[in-house]
C-alpha cells in the first residue's frame, strides 16, 4: 500500500508536465505534417489534428468505461462468466421494482416542486425592492453540501413516539398545536416526499438564480406593451414571462430530472435507503461496494445512463435551436 | 378618440424633481408633438400619461375621465415604443390580435380588424411571421398595427423612428402623419428630433427641464419663438446669437454688437436706447450682397459647406460665429472676406438675462 502511495506524487509530476509536453510536441507534429501535405488537404484536415487530443482523451475517460460497463452489465457478480441479460432481468424485478418507484417519484416531485417555486420566488422577487437580501436566503443552502444539509434535516424530522418530547423542529411546532408527531422518514411515501423537500430546498436557489436572470432579460417594454394592451399581472405572467423564458425553464427542469435519476447522497444518509426509501444510485452503491456484484452494478449504470441521456439531449438540442434563432 | 388635458402635472424620483408642473391642452384628434433634448421630460410625460409611471402632482384627464389613478390596462390607450417591443413568441397577427383577445372579443370581429389593420399598413404577406424574421422598418409598421387594430381613444408615440436609417425615417413620418390624418385618433409623439416635430405637428410642445418651453403651431414655433432657447432648438442650422446693445444710429436706433458690428432692429421692435439684447436672425434668413450696398456686413469664411442644393457657411462677423444658408454656390473660401446682409423683418431681439424675446 505506502508503495502505490510513494508513486502518487510522481505520478502527478509526470501527469503535470508530461500531458502538455506531449500535446506540444502531438500538435507541432501533426502541423508540421500538414505542412507537407497541399494547401487545400492541409487545410481540411487541420481541425482533426487538433480535435484528435480532446478526441482521444474523450474516448480513453468516457467512452472506454461505458463500453467496460455495458460489458461487465452481461456478466455475473465477479465481472468473470456471460449471463446475458439476466443482470437485466433482476433489475426490473422484486425488490428493484419498488426502488424504480421510488425513483419515479422523485422524477416527478423533485423537477416539478423546485420548478413551481423557483418560479414563483423568481416572479415573485423581481417585483420587491428587498430582491438582493431574499435571493440571499434563497440560495445559501447551495452552499451547503447535499451530506451536510441532510445533517440539518435530520434535526428537523427528528421524531420520537407520542407522548415524549419532540426534539425534531417539525414534530415540536407540531406538538404545540397539539398535533400527533409525524414519522417523517420512517411512515412510507411520506418519507420519500420528505427527502425529495431537501433536495428542493438545496437546489431552489440555484433554480431560482437561473429564471431570475431569465426573467430579467425580458424587455420591460414588452411587458408594458402587454400592460398597455390590457393584460393584468397573471395574464403577462402566462402570455408573457413564460413563453419568453422556455429555455431556461428547459434547463432547469432537465438538470433537476438528471439530479433526481442520480439523486444519492440524500437517501443515504438520511436512510440508508431503509423504510422503503432507497433509490436505484443508492443501490448501485450497495451493489458495487457491500455486495460486491459487479454484474449488477453495472446494470444500474447503463439503466442510469440510459435514462439520463434522453434529457442530455433534449437539452443540448434545445440550446442549439435556441442558438440559431 | 378624446381630448386630453394635462394640468399641473408634476413628477419627482424621491427628492429630485424631474416635471414641474406642465400645463398642455390637446384636442380631440390633435397631433401633438413633444420635443426637447434628451433628459427634459418628454418621454417621462408620455409614460405618465400612458400610466407607466406615477403622477406625483397635478392630473391627467382623457375626455372626461381622470386618469391618474386609472391602471394602464383600462386609460384605453395605445403605445408605440422606441423598440417597437413586438412579442417576440408571437407571430404578427398575433400581435396585433393580443389585445382583442383579452377585449373579449369574438374570433371574427378580431380577424376582420386584424386583417383591416394590416391592409392599412401593408403587412397583409407578413402576418405569419415573426417578429425576427422581419426588418426594422416591418417591426415599426408591426408595432404601429398593434396600435391601431384597438382603435383607442389615444395614441401614443415614444420617438418611434429613432431606431430606423435616415430614408425610412423620412418615408415612415409622411407615413404615420397620412394614417392620423385618415384614423384621426387624438396622437402625442415623443421625439428629440425637431424636423420630424415640425413636419409631422399640429402643435408643438418644446420641452426643457422638466418645464414647457412654448407650445404652439410649427410655423408659429418658427417665427415667433418665445425665447431664446425655442429659437435655437427649431430650425436647423441653429439661430445665430450676436449680443450687443441698443444705440441710436444714423437712421434712428440701432443694433450694435460688443464689437461695433452694426445691424438694423427687427421690425417691431422698439427697445430705449441702451438696452443689452441679443440679437437674432436664422441662417436662412441671410442674403448674400456686394461691398458698399447699405447695411451690407463683411464676413471672413471660416468654413463652407456645400450640400448640391444649397451652401452652408460659417462665418465670423466681427468676433462672433454665425452660420449662413445660401441657395447660391459659393466659390470663396476660407480666409476670404464676403458681405452678408441679415433680413431685420425676419430677425428677433432678445432679453440676454432672461432669454425671452422682446416684441
Amino acid at each position: 500500500m505506502t508503495d502505490t502511495l510513494a508513486f502518487v506524487p510522481v505520478l502527478i509530476a509526470i501527469g503535470a508536465i508530461g500531458i502538455p509536453v506531449l500535446t506540444y510536441v502531438g500538435l507541432g507534429l501533426g502541423e508540421g505534417i500538414l505542412s507537407l501535405l497541399p494547401q487545400g488537404l492541409s487545410g481540411s484536415l487541420r481541425p482533426w489534428v487538433w480535435l484528435s487530443l480532446p478526441i482521444l482523451l474523450v474516448l480513453l475517460i468516457l467512452i472506454y468505461p461505458i463500453i467496460v460497463t455495458l460489458f461487465t452489465s452481461l456478466r455475473d457478480a465477479r465481472g468473470e462468466g456471460f449471463v446475458g441479460g439476466s443482470n437485466y432481468l433482476w433489475a426490473f424485478s422484486g425488490t428493484m421494482m419498488s426502488i424504480l418507484k421510488n425513483n419515479i417519484i422523485w422524477l416527478i416531485g423533485f423537477p416539478a416542486v423546485t420548478l413551481v417555486l423557483s418560479l414563483a420566488t423568481a416572479v415573485l422577487f423581481d417585483k420587491v425592492k428587498y430582491e438582493p437580501v431574499a435571493m440571499t436566503v434563497v440560495i445559501l443552502p447551495t452552499a451547503i453540501s447535499f451530506t451536510a444539509g441532510s445533517v440539518i434535516w435530520t434535526q428537523m424530522y427528528s421524531f420520537q413516539p407520542q407522548g415524549m418530547t419532540q426534539i425534531g423542529t417539525l414534530n415540536a411546532i407540531r406538538s404545540l398545536f397539539g398535533l400527533a408527531p409525524v414519522p417523517w422518514l420512517i411512515a412510507p411515501v411520506v418519507n420519500t416526499l420528505s427527502l425529495i423537500f431537501i433536495a428542493v430546498w438545496l437546489q431552489l436557489g440555484i433554480a431560482t438564480l437561473i429564471l431570475s436572470s431569465a426573467i430579467k432579460n425580458i424587455g420591460s417594454e414588452m411587458l408594458e406593451a402587454a400592460r398597455l394592451d390590457g393584460a393584468g399581472e397573471w395574464r403577462i405572467f402566462r402570455s408573457m414571462v413564460l413563453p419568453n423564458i422556455v429555455p431556461s425553464v428547459m434547463v432547469v427542469l432537465t438538470t433537476m430530472i438528471i439530479a433526481s435519476l442520480k439523486v444519492f447522497d440524500i437517501v443515504y444518509v438520511m436512510t440508508n435507503g431503509n423504510f422503503g426509501t432507497n433509490v436505484i444510485a443508492n443501490r448501485l452503491y450497495y451493489e458495487l461496494f457491500s455486495a460486491n456484484n459487479l454484474g449488477h452494478a453495472s446494470a444500474i449504470a447503463v439503466i442510469l445512463l440510459v435514462c439520463a441521456l434522453p434529457v442530455a439531449l433534449i437539452n443540448i438540442f434545445h440550446f442549439r435551436a435556441e442558438n440559431k434563432a | 378618440m378624446s381630448n386630453v388635458v394635462i394640468s399641473d402635472v408634476r413628477k419627482n424620483y424621491g427628492p429630485t424633481k424631474v416635471i414641474h408642473g406642465v400645463d398642455i391642452d390637446i384636442d380631440d384628434g390633435e397631433f401633438v408633438v413633444l420635443v426637447g433634448p434628451s433628459g427634459c421630460g418628454k418621454s417621462t410625460l408620455l409614460r405618465m400619461i400612458a400610466g407607466l409611471e406615477d403622477i406625483t402632482g397635478g392630473e391627467v384627464r382623457i375626455g372626461s375621465r381622470i386618469v391618474n389613478d386609472v391602471v394602464a390596462k383600462d386609460r384605453d390607450i395605445a403605445m408605440v415604443f422606441q423598440n417597437y417591443a413586438l412579442y417576440p413568441h408571437m407571430t404578427v397577427a398575433e400581435n396585433m390580435d393580443f389585445s382583442l383577445k383579452l377585449k373579449g372579443m369574438g374570433k371574427g370581429e378580431r380577424e376582420e380588424r386584424v386583417a383591416k389593420a394590416a391592409d392599412i399598413l401593408g403587412l397583409g404577406p407578413l402576418l405569419a411571421r415573426y417578429p425576427r424574421q422581419l426588418s426594422g422598418g416591418q417591426r415599426q409598421r408591426v408595432a404601429m398595427g398593434r396600435a391601431i387594430v384597438r382603435d383607442p381613444q389615444v395614441f401614443l408615440f415614444d420617438e418611434p423612428l429613432s431606431n430606423l436609417d435616415a430614408k425610412l425615417r423620412v418615408e415612415m413620418r409622411s407615413e404615420i402623419k397620412a394614417l392620423q390624418h385618415r384614423l384621426k385618433t387624438t396622437t402625442i409623439y415623443v421625439t428629440h428630433d425637431q424636423i420630424e416635430a415640425m413636419t409631422m405637428a399640429d402643435k408643438i410642445v418644446v420641452m426643457r427641464d422638466g418645464v414647457v418651453e412654448q407650445c404652439d403651431t410649427p410655423l408659429n414655433l418658427y417665427d415667433r419663438p418665445a425665447n431664446m432657447f425655442v429659437a435655437a432648438f427649431i430650425g436647423s442650422p441653429s439661430m445665430n446669437f450676436i449680443e450687443g446693445h441698443v444705440q441710436s444710429g444714423a437712421n434712428g436706433p440701432a443694433f450694435i454688437s460688443k464689437d461695433g458690428v452694426e445691424m438694423a432692429l427687427p421690425a417691431g421692435a422698439n427697445p430705449p436706447v441702451g438696452t443689452a439684447v441679443t440679437y437674432g436672425f436664422r441662417p436662412e434668413h441671410m442674403a448674400l450682397t456686394a461691398a458698399g450696398v447699405a447695411g451690407a456686413l463683411p464676413a471672413s469664411i471660416t468654413l463652407v459647406e456645400p450640400t448640391g442644393s444649397e451652401t452652408m457657411v460659417f462665418l465670423k462677423l466681427g468676433t462672433a460665429a454665425v452660420a449662413g444658408v445660401f441657395r447660391e454656390r459659393i466659390t470663396a473660401g476660407e480666409g476670404d472676406v464676403i458681405h452678408v446682409l441679415p433680413d431685420p423683418t425676419r430677425a428677433h431681439l432678445f432679453d440676454p438675462d432672461t432669454g425671452k424675446r422682446l416684441t
